[in-house]
């Protein structure tokens, strides 16, 4: 396949078979190889959308400066994109992040202001606001609420999936910004409405969950739950447990969120089973496991991996 | 019936500090007035009027209870119910 730049490859990523992890012929699992995108993950989609529909907007302009809460991939997406249509970036990222994931910002050219580890995203999305007033110049793409960030998945990631997988019945992916899912979702919503649509949500450690008061809460302003139909949320023990099973009976590399979507999408395939319908269900895998390793997820028991990622935002 | 359910850190002041603490009912609804009961204020953090606070998530057996009828998902023996503010992701 060829293209004329890096940033024309985004999206055409393959859908693979997983036919160990399966559980029969009629019910059967599916992995939306998201990994392939031109930084390794599935945020290339929304960042290019989000940074070609603002260009189109005239919000971004050469020698603008872009600035962007993140844990980091969207922020590895934008900086790739900044870097070669030659804007500056800012990404908040809450320190309890991999290492790598610094690593690789900085990489592509992003400076990085870091945000307390207690609150997660939540406190990162506060210092992107406060930042955001303080510098009216600089352009905060801001992937919870940007439309662009769903329409991505609108038109790329689900058209794609139904053309590989016309007897799809389950959709599965992880909920972050909820992008994926509200995109995904809206598509097959208008041409196979019968397709369940599935969100696996990380549980975290105590810490992401200590905020100050109930009231600051976070729910993404893309956020639409009548385009759900289950939600389940998914600890790092069988994010990782399930994260080993793919690499092992499959040969797949993942992420540790990964893990937790799979987990979602095999609990799918145990209740097909169970009342005797086919299903063909669907998964994102949302990047390689490359930038967890320092995380210690792949190694020893499965308790220790749980031990270590305690407080690290995993997914 | 015991149904152990996972308190959050923030809404710890209710239950003495405890992580988890032990309730009964057949839905939702009824496990949240057994949680009063026992641990006053509790019901009023969780719930405002007739639904769940906005950004106050409930698991039982880590599916979310939006999905499975609400304050009327019903529960059974053995059930694990978490409770977690909703945070960003991304």
């Amino acid at each position: 396949m060829r293209f004329d730049n890096l940033l024309d490859s985004v999206g055409g990523t393959p859908l693979v078979g997983l036919p160990r992890l399966s559980p029969s012929p009629d019910v059967r699992v599916w992995a939306k190889l998201e990994d392939r995108n031109p930084t390794g993950s599935i945020k290339d989609r929304a960042a290019l959308k989000m940074v070609e529909q603002a260009e189109k907007d005239g919000l971004l302009r050469p020698g603008c400066t872009i600035l962007e809460p993140t844990s980091g991939n969207t922020g590895i997406s934008l900086a790739m994109a900044a870097k070669l249509k030659g804007y500056r970036i800012v990404c908040v990222m809450p320190e309890n992040t991999s290492v790598e994931r610094k690593q690789l910002l900085g990489m592509w050219g992003a400076e990085i202001v870091s945000s307390p580890a207690a609150g997660g995203s939540n406190e990162a999305v506060r210092v992107a606001k406060r930042l955001a007033e303080e510098h009216p110049d600089w352009v905060m793409l801001y992937q919870y609420g940007n439309p662009a960030n769903a329409l991505a998945h609108y038109e790329g990631t689900a058209p794609e999936i139904h053309a590989d997988l016309p007897s799809i019945t389950h959709f599965v992916a992880g909920l972050g910004t909820t992008g994926t899912l509200m995109g995904v979702s809206r598509y097959f919503r208008e041409h196979k409405p019968d397709v369940r649509i599935v969100a696996a949500e990380p549980r975290y450690g105590e810490l992401v969950y200590g905020l100050r008061n109930l009231d600051e809460g976070f729910v993404p302003e893309l956020y639409d739950a009548s385009l759900i139909d289950s939600r389940f949320s998914v600890g790092p023990r069988d994010a990782v447990r399930r994260v080993r099973e793919l690499l092992e009976l499959e040969g797949l590399f993942a992420g540790i969120s990964t893990g937790a979507i799979l987990h979602a999408a095999l609990g799918q395939a145990a209740k097909a089973v169970k009342a005797g319908e086919r299903a063909d269900i669907a998964f994102v895998v949302c990047d390689g496991g490359w930038k967890y390793l320092s995380t210690g997820a792949y190694e020893g028991t499965v308790d220790e991996a749980e031990d270590r990622l305690e407080g690290q935002l995993w997914a | 019936m015991a149904i152990e359910v996972r308190i959050p850190t923030i809404l710890r002041t209710y239950t003495d500090g405890a992580k988890s603490v032990t309730g009964s009912g057949a839905t939702l609804a009824e496990l949240i007035d057994d949680l009063e009961a026992n641990h006053p204020g509790i019901k009023d953090r969780l719930i405002d009027g007739e639904d769940l606070r906005r950004f106050v998530n409930v698991y039982v057996n880590d599916e979310d209870v939006r999905f499975t009828g609400g304050l009327g998902t019903s529960l059974g023996d053995g059930d694990q119910v978490v409770v977690l503010p909703a945070v960003a992701g991304g």
